[in-house]
């Protein structure tokens, strides 16, 4: 054998695959997950898979309340994921969604409680609607400053500024804890419900999630439809082209993640004046880490994220009922949820690459002729 | 006064964790890979370490060979973080998926992990409190050194810790040494600033990436042992080990990729983190929360000003969270 052998396997960028050839690839992988978690959950319970499944259908859609359940939370993860998607689209890592939405909140406890009994409550929700975008997107700008200013590591920064946030929320909780030494806030106006956003039709996740699907129309004009949609594409595709054609970068990056901010703001709003009523600590609950999945897998695509957000939420209220039901203790579902996500990223690969085998006649060639470049070799074997 | 000789001892058990963390992470991040799942793979360690104790502990009954109280927890605390590792560098390196994604699922993973198997334990165990209490292995782990006791301040100072304290101090100056004085960290170095330039003078990128990734992954999942074992005295609750997985990349940034100056560094933030108790606040306790925000402040004064400075030396890796391929270059 000579050794210049051609290699077993060739990695090839694919072409743009139909897009149901990408989703037909996710969804393999997604059955693939939900096996696997089926045979996990069955190893431990020694339930039958089936009724693993038929459980987490049933704590997604059971009754009328955990469908709203299932919707709302697909709406708030879906405001954060499109808070986040434009500093994504720029290439800019915003992993500070947590932070974002935790100041959004603060805000706008900080004006129930401080403005509640002062104020009309419409006036009161303005009040409260521009005090949590305003946070969000302070909270936005200053790592992005950084960034534009210095090109200090946004990762980095935006991870810290969740902390920061924790640790501020933290301590107003203490401020303004109710009764004291209780260390919690508590439901905030309960006897008045000033601030608290309207109930449409009687629901009350209706108005959060009518306020997000505008926003999904927005953004996704925004982003394809618009000047500055163009240019945070243009930077995020190469900066140096981007200065070429004398768009200003610094201010791109400022002005998109103000944006970015001021929509986790948003979030933080609609979860503490539409449905908590109250700040904690864990009021994001992990959302702004979940929603860079959900950007991610969606391709930083609108439409998209609305499946993306759903799948996740899905999953969580799923997996959440397959605990309690078997008896398993709740983190039972962040690691089906994890085992889910491995799965899905991993597939990602698959649909950006071509794996094409060495056929084995081709491995006998003389050592002189580059097998690289067999015609023959580009139609083999797919996965 | 303030009492510096209680201080500083609670300060370097709070540091050891974050110096195991923050260790592996750099020796993962001068691969050019940014593992946001650390705090996830300390979690797996930990509990880790945990599950193979109790089993231990449950078949031996009370009589615990010293060194196999050690070393079983320690293989299964290095076996689970190695897994995680793998894991990461399957997605990242050979699967080429985007580093922070897969960085947060894998913390997503970990968490749960820790606090589901913990659960498990303590339904096992069916004890009362929602913790597991290993306090045999607990004590072989946090055994001082003998003569502590008698020399004062500063046995108490420095010699009144388990020996995964030292261990984690040896590992730092060892992860410096092989990544400044070596042949293998230049080279590691070298994958980490230009995945490229390595490749094109025969360097084993996804091999350097797969080893720093796995090898940093095995520290950092020591660091979940050393909590349990050692600072935890062996009792295991769900989410006790808190934001110490960030809190330790916090600090690689802050020791601007230095493991040898993680260990004084280390120290420093587990002083921060612990400073509100020596701290007098009177009766106004919610300044206590604002002194916890104190390690992320000083985090990103450092970034900020490494990056306004613009030293090369002190930067980040070049390629860091950019996955490698080798077409595409």
């Amino acid at each position: 054998m000579s050794k210049q052998k051609a290699p077993l396997i060739y990695i090839s960028k694919r072409k743009d695959l139909p897009w149901y050839g990408a989703w037909g690839i996710r969804g393999g992988a997604i059955i693939l997950a939900l096996v696997v978690c089926a045979v996990v959950t069955t190893l431990l319970t020694g339930e039958n898979p089936l009724g693993v499944y038929a459980k987490m259908l049933e704590g997604a859609f059971g009754t009328p309340r955990k469908i709203w359940v299932l919707l709302q939370n697909t709406a708030i993860l879906l405001c954060v994921s499109l808070a986040l998607t434009p500093a994504f689209r720029m290439r800019f890592w915003n992993i500070g969604g947590e932070g974002q939405i935790l100041v959004g909140g603060l805000a706008a406890a900080a004006c129930m409680i401080l403005l509640g009994d002062k104020l009309p409550n419409a006036l009161l929700i303005c009040v409260m609607t521009i005090a949590s975008i305003a946070a969000g997107a302070l909270w936005g700008f200053i790592p992005a400053v950084c960034k534009a200013k210095w090109n200090t590591n946004e990762t980095l920064f935006t991870l810290m500024m969740n902390y920061v946030a924790i640790q501020l929320v933290a301590f107003f909780v203490i401020v303004w804890e109710v009764p004291k030494g209780a260390g919690k806030i508590g439901i905030i106006n309960q006897s008045t419900e000033s601030g608290w956003l309207p109930q449409l039709f009687g629901q009350k996740y209706l108005l959060n999630i009518i306020i997000v699907a505008i926003l999904t129309v927005l953004v996704y004009i925004y982003l394809n439809y618009t000047k500055h949609g163009y240019e945070i594409s243009v930077v995020g595709e190469s900066e140096r082209t981007a200065r070429y054609v004398g768009i200003k970068v610094d201010r791109v990056i400022i002005r998109t993640m103000i944006l970015s901010g001021a929509l986790c703001g948003i979030a933080g709003l609609l979860l503490v004046g539409g449905t908590d009523h109250t700040i904690t600590t864990t009021v994001a609950d992990g959302r702004g880490f979940t929603a860079v999945m959900v950007a991610w897998l969606a391709k930083f695509n609108p439409p998209a994220m609305i499946f993306a957000s759903f799948l996740l939420a899905f999953l969580d209220r799923g997996a959440g009922e397959i605990s309690t039901a078997f008896g398993l203790n709740h983190s039972f579902s962040d690691i089906l949820t994890g085992l889910i996500l491995f799965f899905i990223i991993g597939s990602e690969f698959f649909i950006s690459y071509r794996i094409s085998f060495r056929k084995h006649a081709s491995s006998a060639l003389p050592a002189a002729q580059p097998p690289l470049i067999n015609p023959s070799e580009k139609n083999g074997k797919e996965e | 006064m303030f009492d510096f000789v209680s201080f500083i001892p609670r300060a370097v058990v709070q540091g050891v964790p974050l110096l195991y963390g923050s260790t592996g992470e750099t020796i993962t991040e001068k691969s050019g890979n940014l593992n946001l799942g650390i705090p996830g793979v300390m979690y797996v360690g930990g509990i880790s370490g945990v599950i193979g104790a109790f089993l231990y502990e449950q078949s031996t009954m009370g009589e615990l060979n010293s060194f196999l109280a050690v070393a079983i927890p320690l293989a299964a605390s290095l076996l689970g973080s190695l897994l995680m590792g793998l894991l990461y560098c399957l997605l990242t390196v050979t699967l080429r998926s985007n580093q922070n994604v897969t960085g947060l699922a894998m913390t997503t993973f970990g968490v749960g992990f820790g606090n589901f198997f913990g659960g498990s334990l303590i339904k096992l165990t069916g004890a009362e409190v929602p913790s597991i209490a290993l306090s045999a292995t607990s004590r072989v782990f946090s055994r001082a050194l003998p003569f502590a006791e008698g020399w004062g301040w500063v046995g108490k100072v420095f010699f009144s810790y388990g020996f995964l304290a030292y261990l984690a101090v040896a590992l730092a100056l060892a992860a410096s040494f092989v990544l400044q004085r070596t042949r293998v960290g230049l080279y590691l170095r070298a994958v980490g600033e230009s995945p490229s330039t390595a490749d094109s003078v025969g360097i084993n990128v996804s091999g350097y990436k797969y080893f720093a990734t796995c090898i940093g992954s095995m520290i950092a999942g020591l660091g979940g042992l050393y909590y349990v074992m050692d600072y935890a005295c062996g009792v295991w609750s769900n989410d006790a080990f808190g934001d110490r997985g960030w809190l330790a990349i916090a600090l690689v940034i802050f020791t601007l990729w230095r493991p040898n100056v993680g260990i004084f560094a280390s120290i420093l933030f587990g002083g921060l983190y612990i400073l509100y108790l020596f701290i007098p606040t009177g009766t106004f306790l919610a300044f206590k929360e604002l002194y916890k925000m104190l390690p992320y402040v000083v985090t990103i004064i450092v970034l900020v000003i490494t990056s306004m400075r613009n030293r090369r030396e002190d930067q980040s890796p070049a390629a860091l969270g950019i996955s490698y391929f080798r077409e595409e270059r």
